[in-house]
């Protein structure tokens, strides 16, 4: 379809931010090289320019990082939970003052549309800091009975698609309640946990109270098994989910997993079609569709199927995909080559499997990594793009006739992490919730997110909560 | 045996979907009392029965975490009327079990019908506990609620073969869970006995299960189950319980680690900590919307 509007570029300054060519860990509140000299890579996902080469942590780097942790634990957890507090309300009005130079690293380093990094990420880690800021001196009234004490130091690691935001899901609480942390980003976004390094010096945080230690899984896993870490805080795949959960049996580790997800989108014959369609553009195409709770198959009654589908594509040709800085830009680029290479093969097998692929009509820059909307048609749920989480811009698309063939085929999945349900009547939206297997329930929206609303999965969707009341129960020794 | 009358033993047997079958292996052992006499013969269960139970917990559980959580308390609270009604059989069975006095036997039992009394108390209150509304910043109405988390393998404790039974079993099903019990080894007796108090309570089929046996050979193919949701190890040492933690990591099951408590005084406060352990938090979003000339916004 030729595009209806033409826009002119509205990209936004990359001045606003000033990137090292290298960078070391943070350990003890000092920028440091790893133990073994080791560097790697980060580039930017839209152009494969390399913006930055990052120490590599090693098994030694860990062990420090996690000795910083553990010597600053004393001080931090007998700080009165007032003071705490007051560095947690620093770092998050640092945060806000400095948003836009984050936003713009972010959309450097992962490839989302500065529209997201602005208005979603950024928005959002502030907010978060600011919540568990507050709950800090409030712990004795959180209902986890008088005194609640810290575990002790968090190991904490984080996936690539929401850097800034998974950072402040795993330290705001940690920090609040008295733990201390030693961080894992994911090695192809290093750059804003870095940053966030910096924000704690700028806020005076107490040395070794937070350790950054970029690096690549071998790290992640010397920190999860490191004998002196009390709490283990990960969220990525399952695969990786249950490496953690097999490696800390038998320890009197606490875990928090938030894993993978295979959302199911349910539009029933009454939804308001135009506005069902934002939502499931939303549940998919969000940040390419690299969200562990993306509504990846949408259930569509069989009566509406057509015109859901009609409308669909037509929104999906009007979505603009590329530069991410640019402020017009809805779909950014792929996280990385490896990601790309996934999400082609997982659309291969499902065209091999026999259901129909179509793909938005755009133009793909020649730098970078980048895929198309994609959707599915006529699929079962044996099809592997049914079953297995895509993590990218790819939905599928099944039929059902009646309201608990909905449910069945929603909740046939060893997933459980989010659901949406898209109808008028409101005893059906309650109706259907109560039977959906999956943490969170979006109904008549989607991909909506609030620091005082728990999150997290049912089933192979991982276990604990993070956000609200909820997820201070990860970091308290109750 | 008094009066010289001879005594009518009772056959032992487990307690699966409602019914009292006999193992399926038709293997039995030997149940002694803390002397070593006789009592009875139990009936060792195999990896099979451990599978029909699971078959039929995981058909109990929609019926059951669909009732309504004033339904489950009354229920709850009629298995605690019914054992009031057989407290002598029971304080016979834990002094046998257990070597406890009559007196102390009996204080077990009493212990025990209080903590179904407390936890038939619990169904309905445990939401408005630990769930609620989300002050979110923006124009929608959000709720969490826990739901339970599905079918849940329980390792009874090993040395508290009454009071500890009933302080894993009712918290688990007070929020809507569904169990499979694995006795006491040495001391299955009084769990065995508290199957037909179940079946007399209203308490649907399959909604407790209990097995004797080897606590290994039938926790290996819970732990490893992937239709099963979570898994009590209290009943495990620190050998089994790691094993079974990192067969149960299969299908990310819901882990209770055995705590230094559990083999302390089971007559202490429960708490809630065993009613969390197995829920499931489900948040519910919608938007607010808008009323005026503009409508309904989404």
């Amino acid at each position: 379809m030729a595009s209806a509007f033409d826009y002119a570029p509205a990209p936004e300054s990359r001045s606003v931010v000033d990137i090292a060519p290298s960078y070391g860990l943070f350990i003890d509140g000092e920028f440091t090289e790893a133990a073994d000299g080791k560097v790697f890579k980060t580039v930017s996902p839209s152009t494969e320019e390399v913006l930055s080469e990052v120490a590599r942590a090693g098994t030694e780097d860990v062990d420090r990082a996690v000795k910083a942790a553990r010597k600053a634990f004393g001080t931090w957890s007998a700080l009165p939970g007032s003071e705490r507090a007051k560095y947690l309300f620093r770092i998050a009005r640092i945060i806000q003052e400095r948003s836009r130079e984050l936003a713009v690293l972010e959309t450097l380093d992962n490839g989302k549309p500065i529209r997201e990094t602005r208005d979603a990420d950024l928005p959002l880690v502030a907010a978060h800091f600011f919540y568990y800021a507050g709950w800090a001196d409030k712990l004795d009234h959180a209902g986890y009975g008088a005194n609640p004490r810290p575990l002790g130091v968090a190991g904490q690691v984080i996936p690539w698609n929401f850097p800034l935001l998974m950072l402040a899901w795993k330290i705001a609480p940690a920090l609040a309640t008295g733990n201390t942390v030693v961080l894992k980003p994911a090695e192809t976004t290093p750059l804003s946990a870095l940053f966030f390094a910096d924000i704690c010096r700028q806020a005076g945080l107490p040395k070794g109270v937070v350790n950054i230690l970029t690096g690549y899984g071998d790290a992640g896993e010397a920190l999860v098994s490191h004998p002196d870490v009390n709490k283990v805080a990960f969220t990525g795949s399952t695969a990786v989910g249950k490496a953690i959960a097999r490696q800390i049996a038998g320890t009197d580790k606490k875990a928090t997993l938030e894993l993978g997800g295979k959302g199911a989108n349910i539009v029933f014959d009454d939804a308001p079609v135009d506005q069902a369609v934002e939502g499931i553009v939303t549940g998919i195409f969000f940040n390419q569709g690299q969200v562990c709770c993306a509504g990846s198959r949408l259930l569509v009654q069989e009566s509406v199927h057509d015109e859901v589908l009609h409308a669909l594509k037509r929104r999906l040709s009007t979505l603009r995909l590329g530069d991410p800085l640019d402020k017009n830009t809805d779909i950014g680029a792929i996280n990385s080559a490896e990601q790309l290479a996934r999400i082609s093969a997982l659309v291969e097998t499902g065209e091999a499997e026999g259901a129909e692929r179509w793909s938005a009509p755009c133009e793909l820059p020649s730098a970078g990594y980048w895929f198309a909307p994609t959707l599915f048609t006529g699929v079962t749920q044996a099809h592997t793009v049914a079953r297995d989480e895509i993590f990218g811009p790819v939905l599928s698309v099944l039929t059902f006739r009646t309201p608990d063939e909905a449910v069945a085929k929603a909740n046939n999945t060893q997933y459980g992490l989010s659901a949406g349900i898209w109808t008028e009547k409101g005893s059906r939206i309650l109706a259907v919730a109560n039977k959906l297997r999956a943490g969170v329930v979006w109904a008549n929206t989607f991909n909506k997110f609030d620091p005082t609303s728990p999150f997290g999965g049912y089933k192979e969707s991982g276990f604990g909560r993070e956000g609200g009341r909820h997820g201070l129960e990860a970091y308290l020794d109750v | 045996m008094s009066d010289g009358r001879l005594s009518v033993f009772k056959t032992y047997k487990l307690y699966v979907g409602g019914k009292f079958p006999r193992s399926e292996s038709g293997r039995v052992y030997e149940v002694t009392d803390s002397k070593g006499k006789w009592l009875a013969n139990a009936p060792q269960s195999s990896r099979k029965d451990a599978r029909d139970a699971v078959v039929a917990s995981r058909k109990a559980f929609g019926g059951w975490s669909g009732a309504t959580a004033y339904n489950r308390g009354q229920i709850l609270y009629r298995v605690a009327e019914m054992l009031e009604g057989r407290r002598e059989q029971f304080a016979r069975e834990v002094a046998d079990a257990e070597g406890l006095s009559k007196s102390k036997a009996a204080a077990v039992v009493d212990a025990a019908v209080d903590r179904w009394v407390w936890y038939a108390g619990w169904t309905d209150k445990i939401g408005q506990v630990v769930g609620g509304a989300n002050p979110v910043a923006g124009p929608f109405f959000n709720l969490s609620t826990p739901e339970p988390t599905g079918v849940v393998a329980v390792l009874a404790p090993q040395d508290s073969s009454f009071l500890g039974l009933v302080s894993v079993i009712a918290p688990v099903i007070a929020t809507g869970n569904t169990a499979i019990v694995i006795a006491s080894a040495r001391a299955p007796l009084p769990a065995l006995s508290l199957g037909e108090v179940l079946a007399t309570s209203d308490l649907p089929g399959g909604v407790v299960n209990i097995l004797s046996g080897k606590t290994a050979e039938l926790a290996a193919p819970l732990a490893s189950h992937q239709d099963v949701n979570a898994i009590d190890l209290t009943g495990a040492d620190a050998g089994l319980a790691k094993e079974l933690e990192i067969a149960a990591a299969d299908n990310l099951k819901r882990t209770l680690r055995p705590q230094a408590v559990d083999t302390g005084d089971w007559s202490a406060d429960p708490g809630t900590r065993r009613l969390t352990a197995f829920l499931e938090t489900k948040t519910v979003w919608h938007p607010t919307g808008a009323l005026g000339a503009s409508g309904s916004s989404y």
